[in-house]
């Protein structure tokens, strides 16, 4: 079940990306936050106790939406905006 | 000879919001060609913040009856676009004598300025409580933040819950949006909304406007409670329901989203880094840069506007603004119209009167913080309870807030406190039997913000650029 439904944007172009190897289709003007919570139901796992997290503030000042980029970057879903073909990691599943 | 000789350094303003647009407006029309630094995409902050693409609302529906304001801003922040070096989605993370460093699209950027102007906003003020770092209680306004720039909503069935003008405004919207609004939940007791009639005469249409939010939402079946207490996020994997008392009475309610918030609060580390004078404001039981009338901090060419010096609102931001930019002129030598900055300063004391009743209004509720069970975290960076806090306090005998955070890892994580600072501070305060205004408050860090590790290799060679 995702976290956050649209309610403007539905048509607009499809943008196509990879989330923890699954193929996922966001829409053009997502932050990754958006288009990984209309999805999925977290980002993260938290550091310590591996409690699920899905970001808080939207606005770049909680640092909770950190997730990780096939290169290995490490971004804040918030403030990125989703691009074609990116491959992202969000520890979700991985640990137990 | 330095290039910064050879023409006389910009001044620069952080930030894009009211504040920083309307400094900015202000510099130029006196013919200085200002730098503004944002880490967002496009100007507006988060007030008025945009959307990343066009996405069919108009601003009406985006902004609401700030809508006007909003187009006025954004119209004229691009007007200026030739008469001063912009720098979005770009932030400043360091600050010292006259220099402030930028990462700016994973590159290092050290700017050397004649005058800083800081108009760094505010976010969301929080109390943490049971269950608030699930999926789907995201703050009240990353719920806004979601709608208007996003066009996404955080649930179905959504709670809104916390407290101040915010919360009415953000559930009023989401119902518009079409969103089923279970309940508002008002931390503040009824009672405390009679201050409001103070305010009626000085801002009548303000005051009606959360009338009427109030009666529309009642219309549509919306549940109000006040005075709530014992706040509890409930779920496994993200939030499904929220808890609490009234009255004494449990209550129970479900729920696939939900939007928190406790008023707001300043974002003031870059202040911190310039070396600007903190002092304790009663009002909002938090340390603040310090400032006068005419918006000068306590370091020369240090100015400060809009919520990140005091929270006062989008049109007290645009005041101040403006008022800081014609103190950086007047300091320069440069000609200031008086009847202005009277006119300024006379709209933004009322303002401020009004801020005051507002708080009266929607009352923090510190007395929470006794109910708080052990177990609930405090800091999301650092995962660190409530009893951690308690216990830090009391076998260490800490009663400051740095020494806490050294022996706790309270507020040393990603945010540096930014989110659980002042929640920090309030449990130290109740732990120690002290005034809040005796714990303190943490020191700001560079970077103010965490940096991608890639973004080092570049800072090299622009340091060394700087130092020609």
């Amino acid at each position: 079940m995702p976290l956050l439904y649209r309610v403007a944007r539905q048509n607009e172009v499809p943008i196509r990306f990879m989330l923890n190897g699954r193929p996922c289709e966001g829409r053009r003007g997502d932050t990754l936050l958006s288009a990984i919570l209309t999805v999925e139901e977290q980002l993260r796992p938290s550091d310590f106790t591996q409690e699920p997290r899905a970001g808080f503030c939207q606005m770049s000042a909680c640092q909770d939406c950190w997730v990780t980029l096939q290169n290995g970057d490490r971004v804040r879903a918030c403030s990125t905006p989703l691009a074609d073909g990116m491959h992202v990691m969000t520890g979700a599943g991985e640990t137990a | 000879m330095s290039a910064a000789a050879k023409n006389p350094a910009q001044p620069l303003i952080v930030g894009a919001g009211p504040a920083g647009i309307r400094a900015a407006a202000t510099l130029v029309a006196a013919g200085l060609r200002p730098i503004v630094v944002d880490e967002a995409p496009a100007c507006g902050g988060q007030i008025y913040r945009q959307p990343l693409v066009p996405d069919g609302r108009d601003a009406r529906a985006r902004y609401g009856s700030e809508a006007p304001k909003a187009k006025r801003l954004h119209g004229e922040f691009a007007a200026l676009q030739d008469k001063l070096d912009y720098l979005p989605n770009s932030l400043v993370w360091n600050l010292a004598d006259g220099i402030a460093d930028v990462a700016m699209n994973g590159a290092h950027k050290r700017l050397v300025h004649d005058g800083l102007i800081l108009a760094t906003g505010a976010m969301d003020r929080i109390l943490p409580v049971p269950g608030w770092t699930l999926p789907g209680v995201f703050s009240l306004g990353g719920s806004q933040i979601a709608l208007k720039a996003q066009g996404c909503v955080i649930g179905s069935r959504v709670v809104f819950v916390g407290t101040g003008p915010l919360l009415y405004l953000v559930a009023w919207q989401y119902l518009k949006a079409g969103v089923k609004v279970v309940a508002v939940l008002d931390a503040a007791p009824f009672s405390a909304r009679v201050a409001m009639v103070k305010a009626l005469p000085g801002f009548p249409a303000i005051v009606l406007r959360g009338a009427r939010f109030v009666a529309e939402m009642m219309m549509k079946g919306v549940a109000f409670h006040y005075g709530i207490n014992k706040l509890r996020f409930e779920g496994t994997h993200r939030v499904e329901g929220v808890s609490f008392e009234v009255r004494g009475k449990p209550r129970h309610l479900s729920c696939d989203g939900a939007g928190f918030g406790l008023g707001l609060k300043s974002e003031a580390q870059l202040a911190d880094l310039a070396g600007c004078r903190f002092a304790f404001n009663e009002r909002d039981r938090v340390f603040l840069p310090e400032t006068d009338e005419a918006r000068r901090s306590s370091v020369p060419g240090v100015y400060l506007a809009g919520d990140g010096s005091g929270i006062a609102g989008a049109d007290a931001a645009e005041l101040s603004g403006e008022r800081a930019a014609l103190s950086l002129l007047d300091d320069r030598g440069l000609a200031v119209d008086r009847a202005r900055v009277g006119l300024l300063e006379r709209e933004l004391r009322k303002i401020f009167a009004f801020r005051t009743v507002l708080e009266q209004s929607f009352p923090f509720p510190a007395h929470w913080i006794a109910d708080l069970p052990g177990n609930t975290t405090v800091c999301r960076c650092e995962e660190i309870d409530v009893s951690t806090i308690r216990d830090a306090a009391d076998h260490f005998g800490i009663v400051e807030m740095n020494r806490l955070k050294a022996v706790s890892r309270v507020g040393m994580g990603r945010c540096q406190g930014r989110v659980c600072g002042a929640a920090a501070a309030e449990l130290l305060a109740a732990a120690t039997g002290q005034p809040i205004s005796a714990v303190g408050r943490l020191r700001g860090q560079a970077p103010v913000k965490p940096l991608p590790m890639s973004f080092a290799e570049l800072a090299l060679p622009a340091i060394g650029e700087a130092a020609e």
